[in-house]
């Protein structure tokens, strides 16, 4: 019960005195993953967008792949980019593995598919006609387009959430490629493991504090998205 | 109620960019200031990281964050640290994955040695190992002078042992003692966690278990654990740690870097790493964690 209670106590000392350990991890782990939200943004919103709008062959599979990928298991991402970017591997050569660069890739990976996956479901759940009236309103290919992200925007701003959360989150696949280098790839998740690791529990708790924190603001923004799209209804008909 | 969303995420899209900027720009800034620096003092062998394969237990003791400091200030060689079992630190180097190597398994490292995957190897510390249990002692082994004799006994009294069962310097030597008693460890009374010396020390504290634990990471997490000690100081429970160079004639046209390997290993046998490595820990614990080994150079 001490050692909760002074834990606690230090935590919250170390947070408020802006203690500079604790803040340098904190901010390695913002700029790993949302690095990588932004790779997978680009990537997952255009490929959400091919596959809720355009028709061609294999489109179902591409789909079924991207549904499976939104559970991709981080741990074995982790491995697989670890063994690609190893020195005997494929992309041995640009010696990548551990560092930070490494992180961002399997932390995309995983990404990814979560940001595409939910940008589908986004886009098909909007009224089918809306695409056919804004081409009939003489709208170009482009414009319609961005109607319809227009449109979509908060479910997908959602979606990159939710790939936020996701990674920010996960410790197997950036303890394999990251290694977990005290002050070069270590990120809050890896760090908890390591403090623990060395009965450090002050350290620990601070750092999942600020995790929680983070974990939180992102829930708390995807919250008021949802219930926002739920009460606008009655303005979108009168619209 | 859509704007205050929107700009939230635009907020921390916006505050991590400039933090990713900021941090970008202060790493370059600080390498650039600790290379002028040491370009005075030793000029490096060039501006270098080196990934150095560890055990759990020379990090999680805290010693690596004193020496790794300190030798990439006089060196300029950055070293990046994998801390992992020795087993699977000797599969790095055998791989070629790592340029050096600080592991605790004898019988392990004479292998790679006689593979020829090895330069040299040095004896760098060593510490011991203790036979950690709970104070309840229900196969009696405390105060024991024969680790052997405890083993035994626990096997014997089906009495819970937590087996870290990674591979790890630990676990050999704990896989050794039962082979050495022709004990095949099963059943319910012996749990495998699968994990680090401090986890697998929480398990047994959790499921009053014995253990095998070095002596450092006991010292360290003993105030976190309601464990006591049972057996020490037997001749088997000695820990010595070795650096390992890689030998280039078996790595042709690898990319180990290692000049830069050699020169962590030469300088953590040194007199002033030596020093740093026994007074490691002495302020804070009654014993000394490691005791510096380089007087007893063994080189192959």
């Amino acid at each position: 019960m001490d050692l909760i209670y002074l834990g606690f106590k230090q935590a919250f000392i170390m947070i408020f005195k802006g203690d500079r350990l604790v803040f340098e991890i904190a901010l390695r782990s913002l700029i790993v993953s949302g690095t990588a939200v932004a790779i997978s943004m680009i990537i997952g919103i255009s490929l959400g967008l091919t596959i809720a709008l355009a028709r061609f062959p294999g489109r179902r599979v591409l789909l079924s792949l991207v549904n499976t990928g939104m559970g991709l298991p981080p741990t074995a991402v982790g491995l697989f980019v670890a063994l690609l970017l190893a020195r005997r591997g494929l992309f041995g050569f640009a010696e990548l593995l551990y560092t930070k660069q490494a992180m961002i890739v399997a932390q995309t990976v995983i990404a990814t598919p979560i940001v595409a996956g939910l940008t589908v479901a986004a886009v098909q759940n909007l009224n089918p006609k809306l695409r056919l009236q804004s081409l009939a309103l003489g709208a170009t290919r482009a414009q319609m387009l961005w109607t319809l992200i227009k449109e979509a925007k908060l479910p997908m701003l959602a979606a990159v959430m939710a790939g936020f959360g996701g990674v920010i989150s996960e410790v197997g696949a950036v303890m394999m490629v990251g290694g977990n280098v005290t002050g070069d790839t270590q990120v809050l998740t890896t760090a908890v493991v390591e403090y623990v690791g060395k009965g450090n529990f002050p350290v620990a708790i601070a750092l999942s504090l600020i995790l929680l924190t983070l974990i939180f603001l992102v829930n708390f923004v995807l919250t008021q998205v949802q219930q926002r799209e739920t009460s606008s209804w009655p303005k979108r008909i009168s619209k | 109620m859509k704007n205050l969303a929107l700009s939230l995420l635009a907020l921390l899209t916006l505050a991590a960019l400039l933090l990713g900027v900021a941090g970008c720009a202060k790493e370059a800034k600080e390498e650039k200031r600790s290379e002028s620096k040491t370009a005075t003092e030793t000029p490096p062998v060039k501006k270098e990281t080196i990934i150095l394969a560890t055990t759990t237990s020379t990090k999680d003791t805290g010693l690596l964050d004193v020496l790794i400091p300190a030798f990439e200030k006089e060196t300029g060689i950055k070293v990046k640290t994998v801390a992992v079992g020795t087993g699977e630190a000797i599969k790095m180097g055998e791989r070629g994955e790592a340029d050096v190597l600080l592991v605790h398994a004898k019988k392990t490292e004479e292998k790679f040695m006689a593979g020829g995957y090895g330069e040299t190897r040095r004896a760098v510390m060593h510490n011991d190992f203790v036979l950690v249990g709970p104070s309840s002692d229900p196969a009696g082994v405390k105060g024991l002078k024969s680790a052997n004799e405890a083993f035994q006994k626990i096997a014997d009294s089906a009495s819970n042992f937590a087996s870290r069962n990674d591979e790890s310097g630990t676990h050999k030597k704990e896989f050794g003692i039962w082979e050495a008693l022709i004990i095949k460890p099963e059943g319910g009374w012996y749990i495998k966690t699968g994990s680090g010396m401090a986890a697998t020390l929480r398990v047994a504290n959790e499921k009053q278990a014995y253990t095998l634990t070095d002596r450092g990471t006991w010292l360290v997490q003993k105030p976190n654990l309601q464990l006591e000690l049972m057996v020490e100081k037997d001749k088997p429970l000695s820990n010595p740690y070795s650096v390992i160079t890689l030998n280039p004639a078996k790595f042709e046209n690898s990319r180990v870097k290692f000049e830069a390997g050699k020169r962590f290993a030469d300088w953590i046998v040194s007199a002033d790493a030596q020093k740093m490595i026994n007074d490691f820990g002495k302020d804070k614990y009654p014993e000394p964690l490691f005791t510096g080994d380089s007087t007893l150079t063994t080189s192959k």
